[in-house]
């Protein structure tokens, strides 16, 4: 296949990738969108195929390992716990951050097969886009590793911080322009390892200061990188459709970090320096007062739901960790059946990582029309009857919107004080990742229930 | 004087990024998790590299580091793209509206 018949295909599979996105607006046609990804990429491994048109016996480990892969994703995609999405996603960012950089190696080790020239002369602008995307590459490999690991409980959530970290890095970062300009001055492959290297330890050192409850911005922001270090691969292979997908992954990730900054009312810069959490804790834990709290069990919060008109469902990280959302739904179906509105009401940052919530719902059935944002739901508050808060914290503290010492002060939170009573479902009296003390928990027209998510939730359907 | 292609694929790489920012800022926030799934699955495009260093040059039976790292890319990047785009699959199914 010519060269120019397989980059018009190459643009094909780049437009159908738009459209895959484009498809997202609205859940009707997402899996049409979801389709066209698959097309696309089905063009794309097929044109590559034929481009390189030499049929050796190399074509056959190639597919053997395609299978391979392929087996192990397909797997891993129909067994994966959907409360597990963002472990699955960090995961999925690290293998794409390595995949970058063992093809930019090869690229270097090889420049031959990909026109760059030959080993020794690289051509400069191919050098210094395979040093990028080498360098992003690994810098998304192990900082989705940390993040994999943070999500999974293995390694502890609360940030690593250390004296003289954010100088540390920025020599590092420094040193990454250093490396390249030597890299390129002198096509030496020792400065080549010397920045994997120093790259690969760049991404750990940018995620161990971050704190578990900043997580969704973590994601979004290796999604973002995954994205560059695709397109630094593509000018190298001089591949739009790589070009076009690494642009587009590297905005999309970008904009939800930003969605996710703005839930929280944080700038992208405080999240990145990290240490959110580790430093709140000693100032809260030192004026800790006990104050009374109003204890219920099943059977009360039962009795106020039987007798509201409407009922607004706030679910949090702690609804995920139970796995509560299919004993929620259930619960839910009772109180439909008794003539009670539900609603649920969703923060942006509400999960582990962008949309987690909605995505945990919809697994248990709950039609997405019922399911609603922030802006959407904020103002229901007031004219509802009992707000049924389970697993979230932070989110619905009124100290953002009415104390400006707090440290979570101006991010926007859901009104759920202004409901008549409020259903705190809640493991202990411990404050949310955040570290700080909610007043909600101490109102008159708040009642807790301290139980597993999950099992007060059966109890209450029991009690309806 | 000739315009040299690199510009040509700066200028591809700029406009993506323009269309990827209004597209995704019309992705409906309900659906932000299968977009990062999905996007996920789509910069695995990164395998088209990999095929190449895997196939390059490749006689009988020799295998260069090369060849080694793209087999190994191969493989990542299909358990990325089987993964991203099944698991996506997945939870689109699962968007239901209220039936009436």
């Amino acid at each position: 296949m010519s060269a120019n018949l397989s980059a018009i295909f190459y643009l094909i599979s780049g437009v159908l990738f738009i459209l895959a996105l484009r498809g997202l607006s609205s859940p009707e046609t997402s899996r049409q969108g979801n389709f066209f990804g698959i097309l696309g990429m089905t063009i794309a491994i097929t044109v590559t195929f034929l481009s390189v048109g030499s049929f050796s016996s190399g074509l056959i480990y190639v597919l053997i390992f395609l299978l391979i892969g392929g087996l192990i994703g397909a797997y891993i995609a129909y067994k994966i716990p959907m409360t597990a999405m963002p472990e699955l996603v960090a995961g999925f960012h690290s293998l794409v951050g390595l995949s970058a950089v063992l093809v930019a190696i090869s690229a270097f080790l090889n420049p031959e097969a990909f026109n760059l020239g030959s080993v020794g002369s690289i051509k400069l602008a191919s050098l210094i886009e395979m040093s990028i995307g080498a360098a992003v590459g690994a810098i998304t490999f192990s900082g989705s590793i940390i993040a994999f690991l943070k999500l999974q409980g293995i390694m502890s959530g609360s940030p690593i911080t250390f004296r003289g970290q954010h100088l540390f890095n920025a020599l590092l970062l420094t040193s990454i322009l250093v490396l390249t300009y030597l890299l390129c001055s002198t096509q030496s492959s020792n400065f080549f390892w010397i920045l994997l290297a120093v790259s690969f330890l760049i991404g750990f050192l940018l995620i161990i200061p971050i704190g578990g409850a900043d997580m969704p911005v973590v994601i979004s922001m290796l999604n973002s990188y995954s994205g560059w270090a695709a397109a630094g691969i593509g000018f190298t292979l001089e591949n739009s459709a790589l070009i076009i997908t690494g642009a587009l992954v590297g905005s999309s990730g970008a904009i939800l970090s930003y969605i996710m900054c703005k839930g929280m009312n944080r700038s992208f810069f405080n999240v990145i320096l990290g240490g959110f959490g580790a430093s709140e804790q000693s100032a809260s834990s030192g004026d800790k007062k006990h104050r009374p709290v109003k204890n219920g069990n099943a059977e009360d919060a039962a009795f106020l739901m039987k007798n509201a008109s409407s009922v607004i469902i706030v679910p949090g990280y702690g609804m995920a960790v139970a796995q509560a959302q299919h004993a929620l739904r259930e619960m839910v179906d009772t109180l439909k059946k008794n003539d009670i509105k539900v609603t649920y009401a969703i923060h942006p940052v509400a999960g582990r990582m962008p949309g987690h919530m909605n995505v945990l719902l919809a697994e248990a059935n709950v039609p997405y029309d019922e399911v609603f944002e922030l802006e959407e739901i904020n103002n229901d508050f007031a004219n509802a009857d009992v707000a049924f808060v389970i697993g979230a914290n932070d989110v619905t503290n009124p100290a953002a919107k009415n104390d400006p010492q707090s440290p979570i002060y101006g991010m926007p939170v859901l009104d759920v004080e202004k409901c008549k009573s409020i259903l705190f479902v809640k493991r202990s009296l411990s404050p949310g990742y955040a570290g700080i003390d909610n007043d909600l928990f101490y109102k008159e027209n708040t009642l807790m229930l301290f139980a597993d998510a999950k099992k007060m939730t059966e109890d209450i359907t029991k009690n309806l | 004087m000739e315009i040299d292609p690199f510009i040509f694929r700066l200028s591809i790489f700029i406009l993506s990024i323009f269309i990827g920012y209004y597209v995704v800022w019309s992705v409906t926030p309900s659906l932000h998790t299968p977009l990062m799934s999905v996007t996920n699955a789509i910069s695995s495009v990164i395998i088209v590299g990999a095929i190449i260093a895997g196939l390059a040059g490749s006689s009988d039976s020799t295998f260069t580091t090369s060849n080694i790292l793209g087999l190994l890319a191969i493989t990542l990047a299909a358990v990325n793209i089987f993964g991203g785009f099944l698991v996506t699959q997945r939870m689109l199914q699962m968007y239901k509206k209220k039936d009436k």
